[in-house]
C-alpha cells in the first residue's frame, strides 16, 4: 500500500504488544451503527497513472492565450531560484515553527521577510502573512474596530470588488455599519470619502492603485481620518511600491496587499498571501504569525514567534483572529523573490509594467471610440471605455487567442462598456500591437 | 505575600484604598501565576469603571489575562512605568508594579480581606 | 547567521529584467512617487542561493526527522503531488478567466479537479455537498460558523451561542467569535463530552456544537448519538472538526453519523505539505438542507459534460476567499486521493491508529497517561508525575530534539497538566517508531537519574533555548529595529 510501510509481520508484532487480536479491534468504540453507509472510491493507482490523469487533464486548461486580465492578480516572471530552493523539505515539510531551536530557518527567514515588506510599504510593523490580500482587508477592519471600539467603515467603492463582496460576506453578522462610497467612473470620490467620515468611523478604507488602475494620494484623507479618530487603512500593489509614495509616507495606520505578484504563480486563484503592515501603535491588533529575535541562554542570536498571547491557542475566543496557519512557504517565496530582484530589479520590474500599460493605452486609444476612463495617473493596469459592451469585444477576440482585459461590468453595474487591461514586464510590444489591431477591427 | 492592609477581589487584583483615591494592582499570587509579564495594557485616564468590569488585560510569553476592575469610580492616574517595564508588576507588585488609580463614585462591596484572600489562593494553588 | 540585508552590497544585482528602466517620472508625477530608498537586498543569485541553504539547514521537517506533532498530522508528503501542483497547465492559469462570459471553456481541466474533488470528499464524508473556498482549517470553521448563522438567520431562529467543549482547538472558539457568535464552554468528563454536561447549557438559543472527533485526546466520543439527538431536539447544527479526519477514513462516515456541517484540513489528511505553517486548506462539507448557504461560485457539470461555475445561489453567504480557494493545494490532495484510492485510504486510518496504539502500550508504565485506553491516531500522555522531580513537558520536548525528533506537542490540550501529544501517522516505519521510543525512555532515564541535566536541553540545536519574554518585551521584529535597539 502507497506510503505505509509496513510488513505484516510488523503489524503483527505491534498488535501483540497492543494485546489486540486485530486492527479492526482498535476501532471497536466506533459503534456498528455508525460505520460508513458507504465508501465508494476509485481503486488506487500507480503514480504514473495518476500523472498521466492529471497531466491530461491539465492540458484540457488553454494557457497558450495572451493575456491582459489583472484584477489584481499579474503574471509576472517568477525567478528559477524560488522553486529550487523552495522545493527544500527543510522548508515545505517541516510546521509552525512552535520549537524554535529546531526551526531557526523558517523564524530567520520569516523575520528578514518581516523587514523586506516593512521597508517596501514603508511601515514598521508586518506579520508573517495571511491568506490573501482580501482576508487581510477584514483582518485589517477588524484591528480598527478593536482599536476604536466603533463600528463604522467607510469603504471607498475603487476597492477590489471581489475584496469589497468577500467584506461584506464575512462581517454580515457582526453589526458593522458599512458605508459604501461609489467610485465615479474609476476616480476615487475623495469629496464624499471625507463627509462621510465622522466620529462614529472606525476606518476608512481605500485602494492605491484603485481598481481602475489610477494612482491617488491619500494623505489628506487620511489626515482627516485622524483627525476623527478613525483608523485608515489601504490595499496596494506591492511591485508598484518600489515607486510609488509608500502607505506610511501617506499617513496610513495600516496597509494590506496581495502578495501574489511577488513570486507566486497564478495558480488559479491560490494559494496566495495576505500581506499585513502597521503603525507600532497598532502592533497588538495585528493578528496571525508574528517573528521577533532575542537570544538563546548563552547569548546566541536567534528568533522566536512572539506576542503570541494574541493568539487563539492561548486566547481561544478572544483572540486577535482565528488565523492558525500563514501561508508561511507563500511568504518565504515572496522574500526569495525579493532578494533575487533586489532594489533595483524590483524598480526596472515596476517601471516596465508602466512602460508597457502606456504604450498599450497611447496604442488602444489610437482607436476611434476608445478613451482612459480617467484623465488621471495610472499604473500597470488602466480601464477603457469602449464604444460598445465589453463582454463581446473580450469574446470575440478571446476566440482569436487573446484576452483583452476584464469587464468592468462584471462588478460594476452601468461600466458595461468598461474594459481594465493589465500588463507587466512579460508583455511584449508585439503582443500589444496585434491586440490594439484586433480591438480595432471588432470594433470597427 | 498577602498584606494585610489591601483588598482583595477574587480575580486577583489588590486595592488600597485611602480617602481620596484606591490605588489598585494584581495580587503576588497572580503575577506568580501568569509568569514574567511582557505587556500590560491599562484602561484611559479618565474613564468611568465599574466594580467587576473588564477594564485591561496582561501578558506573558504563555498566558493572557483580563484585568478587572475591584472598585467603582474614574480612573485619575495610571502607572506609565508599566509601559517600559512590565516586569515590575512581578518584581514588586504591590509597590512599584501598581495598574492605575480611582477616585471612588461608590463603597465597593464584596472586597475580600487578606485572611479570605489567602484561603482563595490556597484553594486556587494546587 | 547574518541576515540577508546584512549581506547586501549596494550596486549588485541578482536577477534584473534585461530592457533598462524607462524614467518612472515619465509617467507618475514626482508628488505620488516615493521619497525613500525601499532598501531591498542588493546580492547575487548564488549569495541568495547560499542564503537559503543555510537556512534550510536550521529546520527540522518531516523529509529529514520524525514529527510527532500531536493533532498536525506530519506525515510524509509524496513528491508527485509537488510535480502535479506545477503542471504549467494548472500554474499559468489566471482566476478570473472562468467569469469572462464562455471562457469557462478554457479552464475545462481545472473545473473538473474541483468537480471531482467535492464528489470525491463528499463520498469520504458522507456529506451532501462541498465547497473547496476555505484556505486553511480555521478558515474552514469561520466559513462554517457563518454558514450555521446564515441557516438560523434564514429559518428565523434566534440563535446566539456555539457551544466548544474544552478539549477543542482554540480556533473554534475564535472561529464562533468572529462569526458574531457567543462562545460557551462545555467541560469534558473522562475526557470526552458528557452528555449532562452538554444538557445544562444546551438552550434555545445554541446555534451549534463544534466537536472534533477522535476528540484532541485522541478519545472516541462515544456518546455522540445521544448528543445528536439531543442538538436536534433544541434545532442546534453539529460541527465537526476535520482536525483529525485522519484517524476515521473509511470506518465513519461524518454525514452518517449525524453532523451537519464540517471542515477538512487537506494539510493533514491528505498529505499536503504544511510548508513551514502553511498553505493548508479547509474544505467545508454541509448535509442537504446547509447545502443552498455555501459560498459562491459552485463549480457545477451540465448535461453536456461541459463544467462551469455557478453564482446562482440567493442564499449564499457570499465570498470567503476571492477565487476557488488554494487551489494548488486542492491538485495535491487530489492526486493523493487518487493515487491512495478507496483501500489506501482505509489503510490511512487503520496504521495510524495501530501506531498510535503501540507506542501508547509501549510508553504506558513509564509515562502517566491520563486516559489509557484504546485510543485512535493519537493520544495525550503527562508529565505531571515527572514535574515534581523539575521535569516539565518542555524539557521533553527539547531534549527530543537532541536525539533528532521533533517534539510531540506540549501543553495542549488544555485540560491535561503537562500534555504531551503523540501522533506517529501511518508513515512512519516500525524501525523509526521504535527508535523515539527507546530515545524517550532514555530521556526518562536521564530525567529520573538526574533531572537538572535536561533542562539544558538541546544541545545539538542551532541554538539553545531562547528568551521568549526578551522577545515579548523588546519586540525587535525588523532589521530596522535590531538596528534602531544597537543605536541606543
Amino acid at each position: 500500500m502507497p506510503f505505509v510501510p509496513h510488513i505484516d509481520s510488523q503489524v503483527r508484532r505491534m498488535l501483540d504488544v497492543i494485546g489486540a487480536a486485530s486492527v479492526d479491534e482498535l476501532f471497536a468504540d466506533i459503534h456498528p451503527e455508525l460505520r460508513p453507509k458507504s465508501f465508494d472510491l476509485p481503486s488506487g493507482k500507480s503514480e504514473m497513472a495518476v500523472m498521466a490523469q492529471m497531466e491530461a487533464l491539465s492540458r484540457k486548461n488553454d494557457t497558450h492565450l495572451v493575456s491582459f486580465l489583472g484584477a489584481g492578480f499579474y503574471d509576472h516572471h517568477i525567478p528559477s531560484a524560488i522553486d529550487a530552493l523552495c522545493s527544500r523539505g527543510e522548508f515545505y515539510t517541516a510546521y509552525t515553527p512552535y520549537q524554535p531551536e529546531a526551526s531557526q530557518g523558517t523564524l530567520q527567514a520569516i523575520f528578514e521577510f518581516q523587514t523586506a515588506i516593512a521597508r517596501l510599504l514603508g511601515l514598521p510593523c508586518v506579520n508573517a502573512g495571511v491568506y490573501d490580500g482580501g482576508s487581510a482587508l477584514f483582518e485589517a477592519a477588524m484591528m480598527a474596530v478593536r482599536h476604536t471600539k466603533r463600528r463604522k467603515m467607510v469603504i471607498c467603492g475603487a476597492v477590489n470588488p471581489i475584496y469589497r463582496v468577500m467584506f461584506s460576506s464575512y462581517t454580515s453578522n457582526l453589526n458593522l455599519d458599512l458605508v459604501t462610497v461609489p467610485a465615479r467612473d474609476g476616480a476615487t470620490d475623495f469629496k464624499a470619502l471625507t463627509a462621510a467620515l465622522d466620529e462614529n468611523t472606525a476606518a476608512v478604507l481605500v485602494q492605491n492603485p484603485n481598481f481602475f488602475g489610477f494612482i491617488e494620494d491619500y494623505t489628506a484623507l487620511f489626515a482627516t481620518a485622524k483627525a476623527k479618530g478613525a483608523v485608515s487603512i489601504v490595499s496596494v500593489y506591492p511591485v508598484l511600491q518600489a515607486l510609488l509614495k509608500t502607505p506610511g509616507e501617506m499617513g496610513a495606520d495600516i496597509c494590506v496587499a496581495e502578495g501574489q505578484s511577488l513570486g507566486l504563480p497564478l495558480s488559479f486563484g491560490g494559494p496566495y498571501l495576505g500581506l499585513m503592515a502597521c503603525t507600532k501603535g497598532m502592533i497588538r491588533q495585528l493578528p496571525g504569525r508574528i517573528v521577533g529575535r532575542t537570544v538563546d541562554r548563552l547569548g546566541r542570536p536567534g528568533f522566536v514567534l512572539t506576542l503570541q498571547a494574541r493568539e487563539q491557542h492561548i486566547r481561544r475566543q478572544k483572540a486577535t483572529s482565528n488565523i492558525c496557519s500563514n501561508q508561511a512557504l507563500c511568504a518565504l517565496r515572496a522574500l526569495m523573490y525579493l532578494c533575487l530582484v533586489g532594489e533595483r530589479g524590483l524598480k526596472r520590474t515596476a517601471g516596465l509594467c508602466l512602460e508597457q500599460a502606456h504604450k498599450a493605452a497611447a496604442r488602444l486609444t489610437a482607436i476611434p471610440g476608445v478613451k482612459l476612463m480617467q484623465d488621471k495617473p495610472f499604473g500597470n493596469e488602466f480601464a477603457l471605455t469602449l464604444p460598445q459592451s465589453a463582454y463581446g469585444v473580450i469574446d470575440r477576440l478571446t476566440a482569436r487567442g487573446y484576452v483583452p482585459g476584464f469587464p468592468l461590468g462584471r462588478y460594476y453595474p452601468g461600466l458595461e462598456s468598461g474594459l481594465l487591461v493589465a500588463c507587466t514586464e512579460k508583455t511584449t510590444d508585439e503582443n500589444i500591437g496585434i491586440m490594439a489591431e484586433m480591438l480595432k477591427g471588432s470594433l470597427a | 505575600m498577602i498584606p494585610k492592609h489591601l483588598h482583595y477581589a477574587e480575580t486577583h487584583e489588590w486595592a488600597d484604598i485611602e480617602e481620596d483615591a484606591v490605588t489598585v494592582g494584581i495580587t503576588h499570587f497572580a503575577q506568580e501565576q501568569l509568569g514574567d509579564l511582557t505587556f500590560i495594557d491599562l484602561p484611559a485616564v479618565g474613564k468611568d469603571v465599574r466594580q467587576g468590569e473588564e477594564v485591561g488585560s496582561v501578558e506573558s510569553v504563555k498566558a493572557a489575562s483580563e484585568i478587572y476592575s475591584p472598585v467603582t469610580g474614574t480612573v485619575l492616574e495610571v502607572n506609565t512605568a508599566l509601559e517600559e517595564s512590565p516586569q515590575l508588576a512581578n518584581e514588586d507588585p504591590y509597590v512599584k508594579g501598581w495598574f492605575f488609580k480611582v477616585k471612588l463614585s461608590e463603597e465597593p462591596t464584596g472586597l475580600l480581606d487578606s485572611e479570605a484572600y489567602a484561603a482563595l489562593v490556597v484553594s486556587q494553588a494546587h | 547567521m547574518k541576515t540577508i540585508f546584512e549581506k547586501s552590497v549596494p550596486g549588485r544585482a541578482a536577477c534584473l529584467p534585461d530592457r533598462p528602466e524607462q524614467y518612472a517620472g515619465a509617467y507618475i508625477p514626482a508628488s505620488l512617487m516615493r521619497e525613500s530608498f525601499a532598501g531591498l537586498p542588493e546580492v547575487s543569485e548564488l549569495d541568495v542561493v547560499r542564503h537559503f541553504t543555510e537556512l534550510s539547514r536550521k529546520n527540522f521537517g518531516v523529509d529529514g526527522n520524525f514529527y510527532p506533532l500531536g493533532s498536525c498530522t506530519m506525515k510524509y508528503n509524496p513528491k508527485f503531488t509537488e510535480a502535479v501542483a506545477a503542471m504549467p497547465g494548472f500554474t499559468r492559469l489566471h482566476p478570473v478567466l472562468p467569469q469572462l462570459k464562455g471562457a469557462g471553456r478554457l479552464c475545462q481541466g481545472a473545473l473538473e479537479v474541483m468537480y471531482e474533488m467535492e464528489r470525491h470528499l463528499c463520498e469520504i464524508t458522507g456529506m451532501s455537498a462541498f465547497t473547496l473556498h476555505p484556505m486553511a482549517g480555521a478558515h474552514g470553521e469561520l466559513t462554517g460558523a457563518m454558514i450555521i448563522a446564515a441557516y438560523h438567520k434564514d429559518k428565523g431562529h434566534k440563535k446566539t451561542k456555539i457551544l466548544c467543549p474544552d478539549s477543542a482547538h482554540g480556533t473554534n472558539p475564535a472561529s464562533a467569535s468572529i462569526a458574531g457568535f457567543e462562545v460557551v464552554n462545555v467541560p469534558s468528563k473522562d475526557g470526552i463530552v458528557d452528555p449532562a454536561e452538554l444538557a445544562k447549557v444546551l438552550d434555545d438559543e445554541v446555534a451549534a456544537l463544534m466537536m472534533t472527533m477522535p476528540n484532541t485526546l485522541g478519545l472516541f466520543e462515544s456518546h455522540l448519538p445521544e448528543i445528536v439527538a439531543m442538538l436536534r431536539e433544541k434545532d442546534a447544527l453539529l460541527y465537526y472538526d476535520g482536525a483529525n479526519l485522519n484517524a476515521i477514513l473509511g470506518k465513519m462516515r461524518v454525514g452518517d453519523a449525524g453532523f451537519d456541517v464540517m471542515h477538512i484540513n487537506l494539510h493533514k489528511t491528505f498529505a499536503t505539505p504544511h510548508g513551514g505553517g502553511g498553505p493548508g486548506a479547509g474544505p467545508v462539507g454541509v448535509c442537504e438542507k446547509l447545502a443552498p448557504y455555501l459560498p459562491v461560485s459552485r463549480v457545477a457539470k451540465m448535461e453536456d459534460g461541459q463544467f462551469f461555475l455557478d453564482y446562482d445561489y440567493p442564499k449564499s453567504i457570499g465570498y470567503v476567499s476571492p477565487f476557488y480557494g488554494n487551489f494548488g493545494v486542492t491538485l495535491k490532495a487530489y492526486a493523493y486521493i487518487l493515487r491512495l484510492g478507496r483501500e489506501g485510504l482505509i489503510r490511512v486510518s487503520e496504521n495510524a491508529v495501530l501506531a498510535a496504539n503501540y507506542i501508547r502500550k509501549r510508553l504506558e508504565d513509564r509515562l502517566h497517561i491520563p486516559f489509557n485506553r484504546t485510543c485512535m491516531h493519537e493520544f495525550v500522555a503527562s508529565a505531571s508525575e515527572l514535574a515534581k522531580k523539575g521535569v516539565h513537558a518542555l524539557d521533553l520536548a527539547k531534549a527530543l530534539l537532541d536525539k533528532g525528533h521533533h517534539s510531540p506537542t506540549v501543553y495542549f490540550p488544555l485540560i491535561v497538566k503537562e500534555a504531551v501529544m503523540i501522533e506517529p501517522t501511518e508513515t512512519e516505519s516500525l524501525e523509526t517508531i521504535d527508535q523515539f521510543i527507546d530515545d524517550l525512555l532514555a530521556i526518562l532515564d536521564q530525567a529520573e537519574a538526574d533531572p537538572a541535566s535536561l533542562h539544558d536541553a538541546p544541545l545539538t540545536t542551532p541554538v539553545s533555548r531562547l528568551d521568549e519574554t526578551k522577545a515579548a518585551r523588546d519586540m525587535v521584529l525588523t532589521q530596522d529595529m535590531l538596528e534602531d535597539s544597537r543605536g541606543l
